[in-house]
């Protein structure tokens, strides 16, 4: 079925508001989180295994590259966390008008980066 | 009248209230780790493997990795279904992904149970 409606496929032309912001971030941490799946569940494994294999996970982790690969999971998880709280929250009706979810989405934004930077610098 | 909104026949309420559920089991099970490994500190092995050793929270993580991986498959699902369009394909990855969260479900039961 051809469809005539207008389609603006440019998205570098299409103004991204905070609260979509935060929304497409919500989306692409939740699948993120969802790729690493395996990984958690393997270290989660190795490290109830035995000492060795605990401390084998835990110099793995210690390595620069894992931790970058940890900070960007933190920041996943975290912003996911909190722009998840902050869907619910906007399903029970808390701050549904324009400017308070565009200050809620700034709120979100920043309280991810900070807690970012926190899990950052306590690994390093 | 509230519960037939919830029924099969309206499977878009039902997915809506499953991830919404599913999202507050996490977040209440996640401030119970969050305490536990701020108050024990759990650095050694031992430490870490008396941390997950009893019973009650091991019952509360396996809760918690199963609504994390029923509320997975409902937003990949999601996912997949804004942005994959052929229908072969799509149900491809549909399938696929049920299967690995199937198989991520055995492999929790099996680690956490091989806790002792
Ligand atoms: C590792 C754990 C998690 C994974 C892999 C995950 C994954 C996902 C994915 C893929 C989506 C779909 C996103 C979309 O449709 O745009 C989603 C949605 C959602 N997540 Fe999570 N999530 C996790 C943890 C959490 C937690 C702890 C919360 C707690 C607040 C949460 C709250 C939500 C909510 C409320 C939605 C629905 C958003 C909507 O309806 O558009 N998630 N999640």
């Amino acid at each position: 079925m051809k469809n005539a409606r207008p389609k603006n496929l440019n998205l570098l032309s299409i103004r991204l508001p905070l609260p979509a912001l935060v929304s497409i971030l919500h989306r692409a941490s939740g699948f993120l989180l969802f790729l690493a799946l395996p990984f958690l569940l393997l270290a989660l494994q190795s490290s109830l295994k035995s000492a060795i294999q605990f401390q084998h996970i835990a110099d793995l982790l210690s390595q620069p590259a894992a931790k970058l690969m940890l900070v960007i999971l933190g920041w996943a998880a975290i912003h996911h966390l909190l722009a998840g709280i902050r869907h619910l929250l906007m399903d029970m009706h808390w701050a549904i008008t324009l400017p308070k979810a565009r200050t809620s989405a700034r709120m979100v934004l920043l309280s991810s980066a900070i807690l970012t930077f926190l899990v950052a610098r306590w690994l390093w | 009248m509230v519960d037939r909104l919830f029924s099969r026949k309206y499977s878009g309420m039902r997915h809506w209230l499953l991830q919404r559920l599913t999202a507050v089991l996490m977040t209440l099970y996640l401030m119970l780790l969050g305490a536990l490994l701020f108050a024990q500190h759990p650095t050694q092995y031992t430490a870490w493997k008396a941390l997950l050793s009893p019973l009650w929270l091991r019952g509360a993580t396996l809760l918690f990795l199963l609504s994390l991986f029923f509320h997975a498959w409902l937003g990949v699902r999601d996912i997949f279904n804004d942005y994959v369009h052929p229908l072969v394909l799509r149900s491809f990855l549909h399938g696929a992904v049920a299967i690995t969260l199937i198989a991520y479900s055995v492999w929790s039961v099996n680690i956490l149970w091989s806790v002792r």
